[in-house]
């Protein structure tokens, strides 16, 4: 046993709030029960308990959203842009006085880390709401027209990653710009969607403005292919992403993407290294790897693949693998068992293949969906698992001799989402920059967000672009 | 306090024993450690500061700290019965509790050496005295060899000395090589032992933490068997991220040479959250090895009755407050 062995520090489940045993859907300001009877489970996947059953959005209850969305559009686009935004930035300060409430709701769904969700995801919501809460009012000057109008109504379906943060992503700009919205979150994480129907009735928010419907891949099919829908934002899988985009083929409806990725870190031989190591490790392990935009292929520069190597190793092996709610947990729980199912297939084709494969000790618990942090050694660019985004604790190592070769290597990928250049050369990082494709490019740090920073992807990454100034535009029809 | 491990097999089996051979050789050894990236730097140090240290851990590490401490007065107005205060206090530092743990060291000026000597007698207690022209380092070779030796000839178990910074600063880098080595030599006992040696960059003007490493690696060079932050005498002194780079230091330093040195931070760590954010990053970056006041060590004064203070509120429930700790 370590001599300075840290005891446990749990953040307290109570703080959560009431989780109801059951739940309908959030439409026209109401909290109602789905016109089916069908009900889906959603589990603490550190623990595999059930927390609660929600409804299966069934089309009648699509139906009633979208006519509650558009039946509120007429109203609030008709609102002032200074009426809209106090609106949201009642929500933000909602938002940040519940945030310990929302991040232990968080936790408990998702099984991600207290210490992220605390530090990380609910600074970044209230931030999204207060950011395009000031933007409402400001809209003539964004570059978009004198009178820029919004589109209609927005159905919106996002991932289980990072639920509540998403939700800000999606419903923020969509409502600053005067759009109403349906909102479908993920069939493993509905719950902090759910409480956050409750803040909008705290803040007032006028009926229908915000629309939660709950389900399964069915009802978002149903939700992204209805007919008096005007927008679909996505974020999730490439798989999915292609078949909405197949949906609404040939309407006048818009579409923005935001898929998957397989991003590299890039590490060069001058590069400060104590600094690149803590950027790979939050790159790949940040929310168990859970991340569209996580840096899950290390392409390091061959001359000191052994030193990063060995940093790495020490690293990782400090890593505090466990209970989410404990403050000092680095990595929780994979959030569902078809995920972790779908990591173990990938890391068994890993050593199939004849990558080298290495963890560091570490107890895992024995209830509840868990996977060690995991990385690979001489993986070449034939491997699947330097191909397929694996969604989970997994680093991927490849090497590169020269700028030219790693620029190449990056961009060997039907993704584009993001990408890491580790080097204390300013001209490297600039001109890697100009040649990556990819919609993010990090350098000297890796996984960091701000609202004022737009976010999006190239070629199968997606299309479209969430956040800043630019993330105005795919809510205006402009 | 173990002996010193300081071997010139290490450095030569690690090829580090001709770095200091020129100037050139050791600039160009200095320039080519991996640089440090500010932000990230911090931004670990900051994440290694959110952990969560409660009952069982927070005991455990409250003791280490007491442990840990170089009590210290360094004031011009010191006499000899303030230092014979500091060191009943080091001795026994919450009356009426005997469990808890004495200081590592009292940390005096050379010439409160004798006192610090004598109040202490048998005790398990080293006294340091900081010396060549300490806070600022100004003064000649011979004076500073002359400092140190008054502190060893009057009983001095560890030497914290000062690094010439305008030296640094100017890229004078031998000379400081050269310095360290002087006052090692000069703090050799006749009888073949020697005073521990602690090297103080004032990390607060080397400012960046580049130079903050090239410091750190300079003076393991050159035989220091531990590296120290701060004189705790000017603006900005021990911060954990300036702590970290040497920590690293250290690190990489033992994997390179198979040379173990020590760390201490120095100046402005007044509270036990403080401490305990410096006892983390210990274990997380250094590990066991580091985990004792024979490798890792707080300069500090005030620190100590708030680890008291603490101490007392984890075992009875209840905050006491000063006037239940002694001022000195």
């Amino acid at each position: 046993m370590a001599l300075f062995d840290y005891a446990p520090a749990p953040e307290s489940r109570a703080a959560a709030g009431d989780i109801a045993s059951t739940y309908g859907h959030y439409i026209d300001g109401e909290f109602v029960e789905s016109t089916g009877s069908e009900a889906l489970k959603t589990v603490d996947p550190s623990t595999e308990e059930v927390l609660a059953e929600f409804a299966q959005g069934t089309e009648a209850d699509v139906d009633r959203a979208v006519a509650a969305a558009r039946k509120a559009f007429t109203s609030w686009s008709a609102l002032s842009g200074a009426e809209r935004g106090k609106y949201l930035f009642r929500i933000a300060r909602i938002i940040q006085e519940r945030s310990r409430e929302l991040a232990v709701l968080e936790s408990i769904d998702n099984g991600k880390p207290i210490k992220e969700t605390r530090d990380v995801d609910l600074p970044l919501v209230a931030a999204h709401f207060f950011y395009y809460a000031g933007w409402a009012d400001k809209l003539e000057f964004a570059g978009y027209g004198p009178n820029p109008r919004p589109v209609g109504v927005a159905a919106q379906v996002i991932p289980w990653n990072f639920p509540l943060l998403m939700l800000a992503w999606k419903i923020a700009p969509a409502l600053a710009t005067g759009n109403t919205v349906v909102l479908k979150p993920a069939e493993t994480t509905p719950l902090t969607a759910l409480r956050f129907a409750e803040i909008c009735r705290q803040a007032g928010l006028p009926k229908g403005v915000v629309n939660i419907i709950t389900g399964d891949g069915r009802t978002g099919a149903a939700l992204t292919a209805h007919p008096d829908i005007d927008k679909v934002a996505f974020t999730g899988s490439t798989e999915v992403g292609r078949a909405i985009a197949r949906t609404l083929a040939g309407t006048t409806k818009r579409l923005s993407l935001e898929l998957g990725g397989k991003a590299a870190n890039i590490v060069f031989d001058d590069a400060p290294i104590d600094q690149a190591v803590e950027g790979i490790v939050d790159g790949i392990f940040f929310n168990q790897g859970h991340v569209c935009c996580a840096g899950s292929r290390l392409l390091v520069q061959e001359s000191i693949h052994d030193d990063v190597m060995d940093a790495l190793k020490r690293r990782m092996s400090t890593l505090r693998v466990g209970d989410p709610l404990d403050k000092n947990t680095d990595v929780g729980a994979i959030n569902s068992a078809a995920q972790l199912a779908r990591i173990q297939e990938l890391t068994a084709a890993g050593e199939a293949e004849g990558a080298e494969r290495w963890s560091p000790s570490c107890e895992l618990p024995s209830a509840g969906y868990w996977f060690a942090p995991t990385v690979f050694s001489n993986v070449s660019a034939t491997h699947r698992i330097a191909r397929e985004e694996i969604f989970g604790p997994v680093l991927s190592v490849l090497t590169f001799r020269t700028p030219e070769e790693a620029v190449a290597k990056a961009n060997n990928t039907p993704y584009g989402l993001s990408a890491g250049i580790w080097t204390e050369k300013g001209s490297r990082i600039l001109w890697m920059a100009g040649k990556l494709r990819a919609g993010v490019v990090w350098s000297n740090t890796f996984n960091k967000f701000d609202p004022t920073s737009p976010f999006g992807g190239y070629k199968e990454s997606g299309y479209g672009r969430e956040g800043g100034r630019h993330g105005l535009e795919a809510y205006l029809d402009v | 306090m173990s002996s010193s491990p300081l071997s010139t097999s290490g450095l030569a089996a690690s090829g580090l024993a001709e770095v200091a051979s020129s100037e050139a050789s050791l600039r160009r050894f200095l320039h080519g450690l991996p640089g440090i990236d500010a932000v990230g730097l911090q931004a670990r140090a900051a994440g290694l500061g959110t952990r969560s240290i409660k009952t069982t851990a927070k005991a455990y590490a409250i003791d280490l700290a007491i442990s840990m401490i170089d009590l210290t007065t360094l004031e011009g107005a010191d006499t000899p019965g303030k230092v014979r205060s500091l060191c009943q206090k080091a001795k026994n530092p919450d009356p009426g509790n005997p469990d808890v743990p004495h200081t590592a060291a009292v940390c005096v000026y050379p010439d409160m050496v004798p006192f610090a000597k004598e109040a202490l007698g048998g005790a398990p207690i080293n006294v340091a005295a900081v010396a060549t022209a300490f806070p600022s380092g100004r003064a000649g070779l011979p004076v500073k060899l002359a400092d140190t030796a008054e502190a060893v000839a009057a009983g001095a178990d560890e030497v914290d000395m000062v690094i010439d910074r305008g030296a640094f600063l100017s890229g004078r880098y031998l000379e400081i090589y050269e310095l360290i080595a002087e006052i090692r030599k000069a703090c050799e006992r006749p009888d073949g032992t020697a005073a521990h040696l602690k090297v103080i960059f004032e990390t607060g003007e080397l400012v960046t933490y580049d130079n903050i490493r090239r410091a750190s690696w300079l003076a393991m060079l050159a035989g220091a068997d531990f590296i120290k932050t701060s004189t705790g005498k000017v603006t900005v002194n021990a911060t954990p991220a300036n702590t970290l780079v040497l920590m690293e230091a250290v690190r990489d330093f033992r994997e390179a040479t198979g040379i173990q040195v020590g760390v201490k931070p120095a100046g402005g760590i007044r509270t036990t959250k403080d401490a305990m954010k410096y006892l983390v990053m210990v274990n997380e970056i250094l590990g066991d090895d580091w985990l004792t006041p024979d490798w890792f060590r707080f300069g500090a004064s005030s620190l100590l009755n708030d680890l008291l203070m603490q101490r007392q509120k984890l075992a009875s429930g209840r905050y006491s407050g000063p006037d239940y700790v002694t001022v000195d």
